[in-house]
């Protein structure tokens, strides 16, 4: 790949992931972020930077299914893994449940911190740890929301959440 | 026309919601080019002094570096202030980054380094070695207090403080309740969420692109062509998404000039963010220490306010807001003095954060209106409603409206005040002691100067554009709503066309005035282009409204209509074939009603009922509901207005709880310069909070009724916590935020 | 950032040797803080190794009845793990009080025991700081120090121990299973973390070229009777002010054993076991709770700013003895303290 990161003479590392569904073969120096190169190099600007330590989670993706901080992750390691991004759940055409429910009740203002809350929101689905409100406000701590959308965004989830329940989850990459 | 109400007024989905769920809105930082090169900021870490030598030698030989800017290398840029001052730059001299060796406040960027890559950029950064001579910091507002001036200049007339009225020294002496206190807030900092960014593209014949993070797309670009002396035609700037600013992006900040001044000397695309640590070092909510003395007959009744204000600068600029001239209007009083001073810190220039001024001194204010409240043994709620005013005593002028007695009782009702038990510490829930507190708040109701197009196709389809920004306030929404109101079709019709400086003309997002000037333009625009359409219809053969004046007609079904007899019209395909258009587009211009500015005075209100719950032996202390009450003329749509509300009210919570830049004084430098030290509300911290919008027709705020929403809810909010603190406690604490140790450590009164 | 070369390794055996090849090589499992330091240049290892793949990701049931956490399990699934949740449910506890779910599922056993303070001072680089910079001095004195130690502090340092997990830790008298080049040896968590001294850039009793391997946990009888209680700034997503992670074994109304340790006072989990055994055989009652809070706190030193942790830290050993003998402990999801 004919890119400043290849040509700067600094190590890099060719590896594999799957992104959205689809495999992409990526050359990462090894400090680079999972984050940084979503962003920059693929530019897949779904996901944000917020703080880039770890300490607001408006970078948060789904790895294998998991949510995770990508502004901490390197990439390099994660050579094989499967990648879900804001991107992969819906389009403005066709919204994943939960960006519809975000829209309808109004669960951001800015939407900056919108694509981390919406990927937290889907592992916390998936994980089943949450069961009401009290849960749900807790284990959505990990993505701050300045503009103070909190209470939609519980909402949001509290009715994904209610009407999922039951019924089988939706995969985090369909 | 707006009255009918087809779309205005209801809950509409934000439009461009669709695209921020997907990840498909693009923010400043979000954008690509062919070429592209990037930029870090070196940042001083010294908070006064100079610097004695810059070493750059391993930053540049850094693989990747294409070049290290310094004050010893910096372009060439525009000499005199004026060209460096934006549109809302303050009195004093406007920062210019690299200008000297001076450093004049921890975090101010003294190098900046440009990558192929921005790792590159970033690490070599890293790289850049300074030496510097340090001076002996001054950054404590507590201990500088008495090193405090009127600002000599004021940045605007109405921050000054009213001439005093009566005697209040007098009053205060003689009334029968007295309270005095200092209220202390802690500089606050407005951490949106997006980091600060500038993303400027080159064209193919020297014109610049750029996505940049501000609230004001004309602004940033009117600031640079002043600065590199560019020329208007050549820039646009651009702002389609903002991540949230809270007013910290309302004046252009320096990787605005960082990434314009490298491309233009590179003649590459450029592009610079911010990291989230450089965010501590820009515009903040000055540090403030307050005197407010409150007095009153037995009867609850205001015999005296004084107010006094001190509040943080920096060395080069003199930042103002209104933190006290509050005090002279919120309640009926015949004996105010109002002071306001401000003191220079050795710490980068404060800005407008969130109701700038009022978020400050109606803290205070209304935290001293408790204290009456118990002095007198009154209900809170009734000492205020004792001294309801209908004028603006400062001004002496009359108030558009006012609907606060409909805040203060519905929100009662709502919050169930009336059941409160007036003795602090008489409320208990298991080992928690609640508490119930409530306050108001006032904004003033603003509208600008401001200037709107709107464009109606042959397809039935309307264009709305300004150059106003959308910074999670929902302005996309409300200007797609007005044309659809207008027009009367659905608003997804409407194309909203906002965030670019090429736009019409509008001012900066702030203030909570966009609503009223840009929605009040786009009004006034859209009924241009119905006269016009009905000029046209006029002219065609046998017109059924040849003899209708534009009072008497509108848009319905697609037709210009009779208001009277929607029988009778034509339709507008007609019209605009009839007439050989493509399209009908007309521009307007509005600005606030002088006359009506002469003799009335406006403001939103609200009142703001907060519930604690304070573990009795930890001192643990949650906000566990609240009710707010807002009085702010009509609500274009309630679901988005609600959005707002909340968000001042969650943002009120942390300045009452949680937030505080903690600046160690020998050094002068911010320490908790991240999202993990520095808290603002987390989730877990947000129960429940109810927004309740009271009915208040106000024609004369803004042509289209709207008042504002972007301040109020804030305001009061932290002042709510702290009186329901008391209330669960029995302890007073004036220094915010409100933390553990501070409960702690203070006695129950 | 400094850059750093990139290895995965394949065994310990490989990341032992790795570690001993270069004194400025760093272990990354979830990288949760190791990241974290390398962006702030508080970290700045020349070779970083990729322990992510080594086959340390197991719970092992032993046969005492007591665990074996692989060093590279998660915090969500010690937390979540049915064996934990009902054999150790303090760690399961402690665990969900810290950081955010997004931290928890990347963050791992051995790296939980390995996070670094999280000091003002510690963290900018510009900065002195004996723990970063040996020799350096401690602008925590007489600095802000409202989040410093009350106890085990020394004049170079007066930093605390971060983690939720490790006081849990502590107070199950939890082994620490390390490899080095010399083979395998055990140490016992009290003695994992170390205090300042005057040595503060060393936050643990690690050998050169070791590596955690596991956390072995004995079978206890304190599943009904235990609690951990965190305080903190706001009420998620917030280090600890002081917490308290407190199990109890209780008969007729005594304390057959008690054990207490605290979070966010000291350089290490802090734990008295001399002091808890003066306990055995007293009442189970608030006067011994007191007694005990007062034993425990009777060296602390405050420093200005964190002169509240002391009272803070004597009513949150007294509230949560009060949770743990009552068999209620601590829920970490409803914010009303129990």
């Amino acid at each position: 790949m004919d890119t400043p990161r290849a040509q700067s003479g600094l190590p890099t590392s060719s590896l594999i992931l799957d992104i959205n569904g689809i495999a992409q073969t990526v050359e990462v120096h090894p400090w680079t972020t999972l984050l940084d190169l979503l962003r920059s190099e693929l530019e897949l600007t779904g996901t944000k930077k917020g703080c880039d330590h770890g300490q607001c989670g408006a970078c948060t993706v789904l790895i294998d299914g998991e949510r995770i901080n990508s502004c901490l992750k390197l990439a390099v390691t994660l050579d094989g893994a499967e990648i879900t991004t804001i991107e992969g759940l819906g389009t403005p055409g066709d919204m994943h449940p939960l960006q519809r429910a975000f829209v309808e009740h109004d669960a951001f203002q800015c939407g900056y911190c919108t694509p981390g809350q919406i990927c937290s929101a889907v592992g916390l689905i998936n994980e089943g740890h949450a069961q009401g409100r009290d849960e749900i406000r807790e284990l959505m701590s990990g993505n701050l929301c300045r503009c103070g959308a909190y209470t939609n965004i519980a909402d949001a989830i509290e009715e994904v959440l209610s009407a999922q329940a039951g019924t089988p989850q939706r995969e985090a990459a369909e | 026309m707006l009255n009918q109400s087809k779309t205005v007024g209801l809950p509409v989905s934000r439009i461009d919601g669709p695209l921020k769920v997907t990840g498909q809105a693009r923010y400043a930082a979000e954008h690509f080019g062919p070429g592209m090169l990037y930029g870090h900021v070196v940042s001083a870490t010294i908070a006064t002094g100079r610097i004695r030598a810059i070493h750059t030698a391993a930053a540049e030989h850094f693989p990747g570096v294409v070049k290290i800017y310094t004050h010893d290398n910096r372009p060439k840029t525009a000499y005199r202030d004026s060209r460096w001052k934006d549109a809302v730059a303050l009195p004093g001299h406007p920062f210019r980054p690299l200008e000297n060796d001076r450093v004049l406040f921890d975090g101010q960027p003294v190098a900046f380094v440009v990558a192929e890559s921005p790792e590159a950029a970033r690490d070599a950064a890293g790289l850049v070695q300074i030496e510097y001579l340090s001076e002996e910091p001054h950054t404590d507002i507590v201990a500088q207090r008495h090193e405090s001036y009127e600002p000599p200049v004021p940045r605007m007339k109405q921050f000054m403080p009213p001439p005093p009225r009566g005697d209040a020294e007098a009053a205060f002496a003689a009334a029968a309740h007295r309270v005095s206190a200092d209220y202390v807030l802690s500089g606050e900092h407005h951490n949106p969420m997006e980091l600060f960014a500038s993303t400027v593209l080159l064209g193919t014949d020297g014109a610049l692109t750029i996505h940049d993070k501000t609230q004001g797309s004309q602004n940033s670009c009117d600031y640079i062509c002043g600065v590199f002396s560019l020329d208007p035609g050549k820039v646009v700037v651009k702002n389609s998404f903002v991540g949230g600013a809270f007013g910290q992006a309302l004046r252009p900040k320096h990787q605005l000039f960082f990434a314009v001044m490298a491309s233009l000397d590179l003649n590459r695309s450029m592009k610079v963010e911010m990291t989230r640590q450089d965010m501590f070092y820009l515009t903040w909510r000055p540090s403030c220490i307050q005197t407010v003395s409150l007095a009153a007959d037995a009867e609850g009744h205001l015999q005296a306010v004084m107010h006094h204000a001190v509040h943080a600068t920096s060395r080069h600029e003199d930042y103002q807001e209104n933190v006290a001239n509050w005090s002279g209007l919120a309640y009926k009083c015949e004996n105010v003095k109002i002071s306001y001073e401000i003191a220079k810190l050795d710490l980068a220039t404060p800005g407008d954060m969130r109701a700038p001024g009022a978020a400050t001194g109606m803290t205070a204010l209304e935290a001293a209106m408790d204290e009456l409240a118990y002095a007198a043994g009154i209900d809170p709620l009734e000492l205020r409603i004792r001294n309801f005013v209908h004028r603006d005593q400062n001004q002496d002028k009359a108030i558009t409206s006012k609907a606060l007695h409909a805040c203060y009782r519905e929100g009662a009702a709502r919050f169930g005040w009336a059941e409160r038990s007036a003795a602090p510490r008489s409320m208990r829930e298991g080992d928690d002691l609640v508490g119930w507190g409530m306050a108001g708040g006032i904004w003033e109701a603003m509208m600008s100067k401001g200037e709107a197009k709107v464009r109606l196709s042959v397809d039935g389809s309307v264009t709305v554009s300004a150059a106003a920004s959308d910074i999670g306030t929902g302005t996309y929404t409300i200007l797609g709503q007005l044309a659809a109101e207008a027009f009367d079709c659905p608003v997804d019709a409407v194309s909203v066309e906002i965030g670019a400086s090429d736009l019409p003309k509008t001012g900066v997002e702030g203030g909570s005035w966009t609503a009223a000037t840009t929605g009040s333009a786009v009004q006034a625009a859209a009924k241009a282009v119905i006269k016009t359409l009905l000029t046209h219809a006029q002219s065609m053969e046998n017109s059924p409204l040849k003899e209708a004046k534009v009072q008497q007609v509108e848009i319905a079904e697609g037709r210009l209509v009779l208001e009277s007899n929607h029988q009778i019209g034509v339709s507008m395909v007609d019209i605009l074939e009839a007439a050989g258009l493509e399209a009908i587009e007309e521009h307007a211009k509005v600005g606030p009603d002088m006359l009506t500015m002469m003799r009335y005075a406006s403001y939103s209100h609200s009142a703001v009922f907060v519930e604690v719950k304070v573990d009795e032996e930890l001192g643990i202390v949650r906000v566990t509901r609240v009710v707010s009450a807002i009085g702010a003329g009509r609500i274009l749509n309630p679901k988005t207005a609600r959005s707002q509300i909340l968000g001042g009210i969650v943002m009120g919570i942390g300045m009452a709880l949680h937030e505080e830049g903690m600046i160690d004084h020998r050094t002068g430098r911010i320490m908790n310069h991240n999202l993990a030290e520095y808290h603002v509300p987390a989730h877990a911290d947000i129960r429940d909070i109810e927004v309740i919008f009271v009915e208040e027709d106000d024609d004369m705020a803004s042509p289209i009724g709207v008042k504002g929403l972007g301040e109020i809810g804030i305001v009061g909010v932290a002042a709510a916590v702290s009186n329901a603190v008391f209330h669960a406690t029995g302890k007073r604490i004036r220094t915010l935020p409100i933390t553990v140790d501070k409960i702690l450590q203070s006695e129950a009164v | 950032m400094k850059p750093f070369s990139y290895t995965r390794a394949e065994s310990v055996r490989d990341a032992v040797a790795a570690l001993m090849a270069n004194p400025q090589a760093q272990l990354l499992a979830g990288g949760t803080n190791l990241i974290d330091l390398i962006k702030y240049d508080v970290a700045e290892p020349e070779a970083v190794i990729d322990i992510n793949r080594l086959p340390l990701k197991e719970i092992v049931e032993l046969p005492d009845g007591g665990l074996r956490i692989g060093a590279l399990v998660s915090n969500s699934a010690v937390a979540y793990d049915p064996r934990v949740k009902q054999h150790f449910p303090l760690l399961s506890s402690a665990i969900l009080a810290g950081a955010s779910p997004q931290l928890r599922n990347a963050a791992t056993t051995g790296g939980n025991l390995l996070q670094r303070t999280r000091c003002y001072y510690f963290y900018d680089p510009a900065s002195p700081c004996n723990k970063r910079d040996p020799g350096s001095g401690c602008p925590a004195i007489g600095g802000l120090n409202r989040i410093h130690a009350i106890l085990g502090a020394s004049d170079a340092c007066i930093a605390v121990h971060p983690s939720d997990m490790c006081v849990a830790l502590a107070a199950l008298d939890a082994t620490v299973e390390v490899e080095g080049p010399d083979g395998a040896r055990e140490i016992g968590f009290a003695d994992f973390h170390r205090l300042p001294g005057d040595g503060p850039d060393r936050d643990n009793t690690l050998r050169r070229g070791e590596i955690v391997t596991g956390v072995r946990l004995e079978a206890n009888h304190f599943a009904g009777h235990h609690t951990y209680l965190k305080l903190r700034d706001r009420l998620s997503y917030a280090f600890a002010l002081v917490s308290v992670a407190a199990a109890v074994q209780v008969a007729d109304g005594r304390f057959v054993e008690v054990r207490v340790a605290l979070g966010g006072v000291a350089h290490k989990p802090w734990r008295d076991p001399l002091a808890e055994a003066e306990f055995a055989g007293a009442p189970a009652g608030e006067e011994t709770f007191i007694r005990l809070a007062d034993r425990l706190l009777a060296g602390a030193e405050g420093r200005g700013h964190n002169d509240f942790k002391i009272p803070l830290a004597h009513r949150a050993i007294v509230r949560a003895l009060r949770q743990a003998v009552s068999g209620h402990p601590q829920d970490q999801t409803v914010k009303a303290i129990q």
